[in-house]
C-alpha cells in the first residue's frame, strides 16, 4: 500500500486513483498504440483498463506499478474483443492471464527502456500532425494525451461541445489517414521529434497563459497539463538542455499565475505585480533546471526564455530587475531565434537601460512586419507616453485598442488612454 | 537511537494531485510531525523537488556527472548529507570533494530540497536541541 492510501479513515480514496490514472495514461496509451497501431483501440483499451482499475483498486490495494498493471489489463481488455469479433486471432499467452503479478513485474522492468520512452515521443508526435492547424494539434493532445474530456477542452476553447467533439473526430481521422511512425526513430528522427514535440507543449501552455477573463479559469488547468507533459518528456530525455529550458520557462512563467490578474479580472503588469503571491515551489523548480541546464553550454531558445524569466523570478521587487542582464539575454535569443517579436521584447529592456528614445528607435523598423500585433502598438504609445510626445501616443493607443484579443488588454489600454485624457484636461486649466 | 525515514512513491502520481489535494495530504502529514516535534523527537523534515532537477556522480576512475536521478538497483543508500550552496556547480564540487575522500564505487544524488524544515528547537521538553545538537 502506498503512504497516501493507507492515509485517514477513507482507506484507497478516489482522488489517488484518479491522480494514478492521469499520471499512467501517456505512458499506457503509448504503449497499448504500439501494441495496436490503432489510435481507437489503444484508447479504449485503456478505458476499459480504467474501469477495472476502479474496481479492482480499492479492493485489493493499488497494483506496485500502476502503469504495467493498466498496460496489461487494457491488453488483455483488447485482445478479448478481437477474439469475440474474430475466432481465428491468436490467443494471449497463458501466463500473461494467470500470473499477472509477474507479467507486471517483468512488464515493469522493460517500461524502462528506450522502447518505452519511443512510443510515448510517438505518442506525442502523432498530435503535431502537419496538416492540423496548432489549436487542433493542442486539442487532439489534451484529448489523447492528457485525458482530458471533450467538455473540459471545448471550455478551455470557448466553443461548444458538439463543435469540440466534431474537431476532434477530425482531426484523429487525419491522423489515422497519415503514415504514424511506427519504426523505432534513429537519432535525428528523434531529435527532430523532439522538437516538433516540445513546440507543441509550449502551445498547450500558451493557450491556457494567454487566457484571460472568464476564459482563465477553465485555461488555467492547460498550464499544468503543459507543465505535466514537459515533466514527463524531460524524465525521458534527462540529458537534454532544451527539455530542461522549456519545463523550466513553464515552471517560472506559471508561477506568477496568482498575481497576473486582479480581483476584477484586470491585467497586473509584471512590475505592478505583488512578487509574494507568485508560487515559490514552481520558481525554485524552474531555476534548479536552469541550473542543471546550463552545464551543457549549448544555449537553446526555450533555455534563454527561461533564463529571462530567471530574471524577474530572482528580482525581489520590480526596481531590482537586472534589465542589463535580460537585455542581453534578448540579444542572444535574437541570434538563436530571430523574430520582430522578440526584437520587440528586447525593446522593452533597452528602454529600461538606455531610454524610451533608443527603445523607440529600435523598435521603427519592426513597424511593417507588427502592423497588426497588439503588443507593438501599446509598447508605442507607452514609450511615445514617457517621451512626452502624447498626440502620437494616443494615436498608437487607439491602434493598441483596435487590435486587442481580449477584453483585459482593451481595458488595460484604456487605463492609459483614460490618464491622458485627464492628465491632458489638468494641463489645459 | 535516531532513525532516518526516507518516503518513497510514484511521482507522477503525486505530481498528478491537485494543489487542494498536496494541501490535503501536507497538513495530515503535519499533524504527525507535529506530535513528534512536541516530543522533542523530530529533527530536520525535507521534501525533495521532482527527479527531474537532480544530477548524479557517479564514482570510478574519473568522477563523471549524469543528468538524472541515481537509477541503479544494485547499490545501497547509506547516507545522506544536508548542504547549503549558492547554485549546482558548488553542490557538485562539494560531492566531487566526498567522492575523492571515498573514492572507488557508488553514487551521489544530487537532488534541490524544496521545503525544508530545520530542527523544531521550541519543543516541550527540549530534547530536541541537544538530540540533533541543534
Amino acid at each position: 500500500m502506498s503512504e497516501m492510501a493507507s492515509m485517514g479513515g477513507a482507506g484507497m480514496d478516489g482522488a489517488w486513483i484518479d491522480a494514478a490514472l492521469t499520471a499512467a495514461r501517456p505512458q499506457a496509451v503509448a504503449a497499448l498504440l504500439r501494441y495496436f497501431r490503432d489510435l481507437d483501440t489503444a484508447e479504449e483499451a485503456f478505458q476499459d483498463a480504467c474501469l477495472r482499475a476502479l474496481k479492482a483498486w480499492p479492493k485489493n490495494g493499488p497494483p506496485r506499478d500502476p502503469t504495467a498493471w493498466l498496460i496489461l489489463v487494457g491488453r488483455n481488455a483488447a485482445l478479448d474483443g478481437v477474439r469475440k469479433r474474430s475466432k481465428s486471432a491468436p490467443l494471449p499467452s497463458e501466463e500473461l492471464i494467470s500470473d499477472l503479478d509477474d507479467a507486471e513485474a517483468a512488464l515493469a522492468d522493460r517500461l524502462d527502456g528506450e522502447h518505452y520512452r519511443d512510443d510515448v515521443l510517438r505518442l506525442l508526435f502523432i498530435c503535431c500532425h502537419p496538416d492540423l492547424p496548432a489549436t487542433q494539434q493542442v486539442a487532439v493532445a489534451l484529448r489523447i494525451v492528457s485525458g482530458l474530456s471533450v467538455r473540459q477542452i471545448a471550455r478551455a476553447f470557448l466553443v461548444s461541445e458538439a463543435a469540440m467533439e466534431q474537431r476532434i473526430t477530425r482531426a484523429k481521422a487525419r491522423i489515422g489517414a497519415g503514415d504514424v511512425p511506427f519504426d523505432t526513430p534513429g537519432p535525428l528522427e528523434r531529435a527532430e521529434r523532439l522538437n516538433a514535440v516540445a513546440a507543441m507543449v509550449y502551445l498547450i501552455f500558451n493557450e491556457g497563459y494567454s487566457a484571460s477573463g472568464e476564459a482563465v479559469q477553465a485555461k488555467g488547468s492547460l498550464c499544468d497539463e503543459a507543465i505535466r507533459l514537459a515533466r514527463l518528456l524531460l524524465r525521458l530525455f534527462q540529458g537534454e538542455p532544451e527539455v530542461m529550458g522549456l519545463t523550466a520557462l513553464l515552471l517560472l512563467q506559471h508561477a506568477r499565475a496568482p498575481a497576473r490578474f486582479d480581483a476584477e479580472g484586470a491585467v497586473v503588469l509584471l512590475e505592478d505585480q505583488d512578487r509574494g503571491l507568485w508560487n515559490r515551489r514552481m520558481i525554485t523548480e524552474g531555476l534548479a533546471l536552469i541550473d542543471k541546464a546550463v552545464r551543457h553550454r549549448r544555449p537553446g531558445p526555450y533555455l534563454v526564455q527561461a533564463a529571462i524569466a530567471a530574471e524577474h523570478a530572482r528580482a525581489e521587487r520590480a526596481q531590482d530587475t537586472s534589465w542589463a542582464r535580460i537585455d542581453l539575454l534578448y540579444g542572444d535569443l535574437e541570434q538563436l531565434a530571430p523574430s520582430p517579436v522578440v526584437s520587440l521584447n528586447r525593446a522593452v529592456a533597452v528602454s529600461k537601460v538606455a531610454g524610451p528614445e533608443a527603445a523607440l528607435a529600435m523598435i521603427e523598423p519592426l513597424a511593417p512586419r507588427l502592423s497588426g500585433y497588439f503588443h507593438f502598438f501599446g509598447l508605442k504609445g507607452g514609450l511615445l507616453l514617457q517621451l512626452g510626445r502624447r498626440e502620437e501616443a494616443r494615436a498608437a493607443f487607439d491602434q493598441a485598442i483596435a487590435l486587442a484579443n481580449t477584453a483585459a488588454e482593451a481595458s488595460h489600454i484604456r487605463l492609459h488612454l483614460d490618464r491622458l485624457m485627464t492628465d491632458g484636461a489638468a494641463a489645459e486649466k | 537511537m535516531l532513525y532516518a525515514i526516507f518516503c518513497y512513491s510514484c511521482e507522477d502520481v503525486v505530481g498528478a494531485w491537485t494543489s487542494a489535494e498536496d494541501a490535503a495530504v501536507m497538513s495530515r502529514l503535519a499533524i504527525v510531525e507535529q506530535k513528534l516535534a512536541v516530543t522533542g523527537r523530530l529533527g530536520p523534515v525535507a521534501r525533495l523537488l521532482p527527479t527531474t532537477t537532480a544530477v548524479t556522480l557517479r564514482k570510478g576512475r574519473e568522477v563523471l556527472v549524469i543528468d538524472g536521478p541515481f537509477a541503479e538497483t544494485r547499490e545501497q543508500l547509506l547516507g545522506f548529507y544536508v548542504v547549503d550552496c549558492d547554485g549546482l556547480e558548488q553542490a557538485i564540487d562539494a560531492a566531487r570533494e566526498l567522492a575523492m575522500a571515498n573514492p572507488g564505487a557508488g553514487a551521489y544524488e544530487i537532488r534541490p530540497i524544496g521545503l525544508y524544515r530545520p530542527v523544531a528547537v521550541r519543543t516541550v521538553l527540549g530534547g530536541a536541541m541537544k538530540r540533533f545538537g541543534a
